[in-house]
């Protein structure tokens, strides 16, 4: 009953030719729309990369990717921000390629910085906001785009906790009032069982799916599952070791 | 060992959340809001904390910030002047060699009086203006060429460092024997030394611009054309402007090559030409005053027109420290 938003088979991925290191293999992941999916993984395994081949940035070397028709928004680590461009601008640039008419735009874009509680903030340039800020902007930028699916790497790492978790209230309150379906990539355990339905844990060298925990079951204990994934994750880049 | 995938269960489940939002906080997490935050106290949390950490950036006033910019040199220039002057007072050199700063200022009365340093003023600040306009007019496009193309850069980038190593002094034979004693003998030198300046400007400005700029572009669905008119150009605007303002001091110098090298013909009486008519004279002070004025109009454009662009530019991009000082 549930309707498909993103859907990998087979997807393995190398940076040059045959001879290079494997970075992804077979990676075979279903995100249904309104999902919201959280990718686990150690630095390094691969998260951006597999980010990357769904946003479109590179194209897979096996297998294949499906995403809705207009593609998916993006939210990097860093916020990206056009730095000589204010808050407002910034969120304006993207209704502005994709396409939305000159004078739609100011209000859509203060709508949406209203959005992330931004309001106040539209007319200052990225160097006078915080890190907080900036991110929010970033995400009020990405819900511009008007995708369906929105792709999420790493976007509170650098973030204060405090600063962090407000961020991830916001993100969910801003998930449940427009039905984004969210692939969230994050090496942090907690913030993957704070925001996900569901937890896809990578291993490393190559990235494969490791497991996947269910985390919005009724009863779940939380803790035990983090628990739980630690533990996993721990073992998975302990092999490497050898 | 991978728990049982429940495939179908979807958003009811969404306020279980709260229950994990406990369990799963991180040490720092126990000092966030309880998960059953409202969503006015989220609001006023976050306005809260974006107060905390951002502090109000305090502007001087402009006459404090041009005081600060502008005093020191004068003050040095009088140092300078008073030196000298103490200088010719005390050790009384041969005025034909060593002219002390009053001997320079009643040549410069008397070129102002004769309109000489007038009229050599306006011909070399008109056509040292007109051909900055012209090497940047044909610099951009090459500089968009080279900075867009990765095999024209390759084959054209040394040449063009090259050329802007190459003193456009030695052009001026070449040009005088093309073009004569004439106004395109002055503007093609002045071309061959701004133009390299500033298309190397241009390209610098072009790679120093973040990748994840354009990859943001890229996702947020501009075509090549967007991505370069509204990403790429902008972000490589600290970099070209750097170009512009080295192509001007290569203008302006080159200029006066030219014109302190071919005088006569149809080129007309510029600032090069005071200068050598103060040297055929062996009139010291005649000389000091045209060197006077070059430098004045260099430093006069430079503070008039340079320096106030780029510091707009790099404090809006909060490259400058608050306030403005340099
Ligand atoms: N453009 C690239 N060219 C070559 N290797 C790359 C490139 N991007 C990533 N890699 C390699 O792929 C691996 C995974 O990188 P990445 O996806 O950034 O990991 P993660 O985001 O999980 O930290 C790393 O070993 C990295 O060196
Ligand atoms: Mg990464």
């Amino acid at each position: 009953m549930t309707v498909t938003a993103i859907r990998l088979a087979g997807v393995g991925k190398r940076f040059g030719g045959p001879r290079s290191p494997l970075v992804l293999d077979g990676i075979d992941l279903d995100v249904a729309e309104g999902e919201f999916v959280c990718l686990l993984g150690a630095s390094g395994c691969g998260k951006s990369t597999l980010l990357n081949l769904v946003a479109g940035l590179e194209a897979p070397t096996t297998g294949s990717i499906e995403v809705p028709g207009d593609g998916a928004a993006v939210m990097f680590q860093e916020s990206a921000l056009m730095p000589w461009l204010t808050a407002r601008r910034n969120v304006e640039l993207a209704l502005r390629l994709r396409g939305v008419p000159r004078p739609g735009r100011r209000g859509e874009a203060e709508r949406l910085l209203e959005l992330v509680n931004l309001a106040d903030a539209a007319e200052q340039r990225p160097h006078e906001l915080s890190g907080g800020m900036r991110q929010r902007v970033a995400l009020a930028r990405a819900l511009a785009q008007d995708r369906t699916v929105l792709l999420m790497d790493e976007p509170f790492a650098a973030l204060d906790a405090i600063t962090r978790d407000l961020l991830h209230e916001e993100l969910e309150r801003v998930w449940r009032e427009t039905g984004r379906t969210i692939l969230f990539v994050t090496h942090n355990v907690h913030e993957a069982v704070r925001l996900a339905q569901r937890i896809v844990l990578l291993s490393s060298r190559p990235g494969r799916v490791a497991g996947e925990w269910r985390t919005d079951a009724p009863g779940l204990d939380a803790q035990s599952v983090a628990r739980e994934i630690t533990e996993r994750l721990r073992k998975e880049i302990a092999s490497n070791a050898a | 060992m991978p728990p049982e995938l429940v495939r179908d269960v979807l958003a009811e489940e969404r306020r279980i959340a709260e229950e994990r939002r406990i369990a799963a906080g991180e040490a720092a997490e126990s000092l966030a809001p309880r998960p059953s935050t409202a969503s006015g106290e989220l609001r006023a949390l976050e306005a809260g904390l974006d107060r905390l950490q951002t502090a109000p950036a305090e502007r001087e006033p402009w006459w404090r910030r041009a005081a600060r910019g502008i005093l020191p040199p004068i003050i040095l220039l009088v140092v300078l002047l008073a030196v000298w002057q103490a200088y010719t007072v005390i050790a009384q050199p041969r005025p034909d060699l060593y002219p002390g700063p009053l001997d320079v200022l009643a040549s410069v009365g008397s070129a102002w009086d004769t309109g000489r340093l007038q009229l050599a003023v306006g011909t070399s600040l008109e056509r040292g203006i007109v051909g900055f306009l012209i090497a940047a007019a044909i610099g951009t496009p090459i500089g968009l060429l080279l900075a867009e193309s990765r095999p024209l850069q390759r084959a054209f980038g040394p040449f063009v460092s090259g050329l802007q190593v190459l003193p456009s002094v030695a052009w001026v034979p070449a040009a005088i024997i093309w073009f004569g004693l004439s106004d395109a003998t002055v503007y093609f030198v002045i071309l061959m030394g701004a133009v390299p300046s500033i298309v190397n400007g241009l390209v610098a400005g072009v790679r120093q611009v973040p990748p994840q700029l354009r990859r943001v572009g890229r996702v947020l669905g501009a075509n090549r054309a967007e991505l370069a008119a509204l990403v790429v150009l902008p972000a490589a605007l600290p970099g070209y402007l750097a170009g512009l303002k080295q192509g001007w001091a290569f203008s302006w110098r080159s200029l006066m090559a030219a014109e302190i090298i071919a005088t006569g013909g149809s080129i007309g009486f510029g600032l090069g030409a005071l200068l050598d008519q103060g040297r055929q004279l062996a009139d010291l002070s005649a000389v000091f005053v045209a060197i006077l004025a070059i430098l004045f109009i260099g430093i006069l454009v430079e503070l008039a027109v340079f320096a106030p662009l780029e510091r707009a530019l790099l404090r809006r991009r909060g490259l400058l420290p608050a306030g403005g000082a340099r």
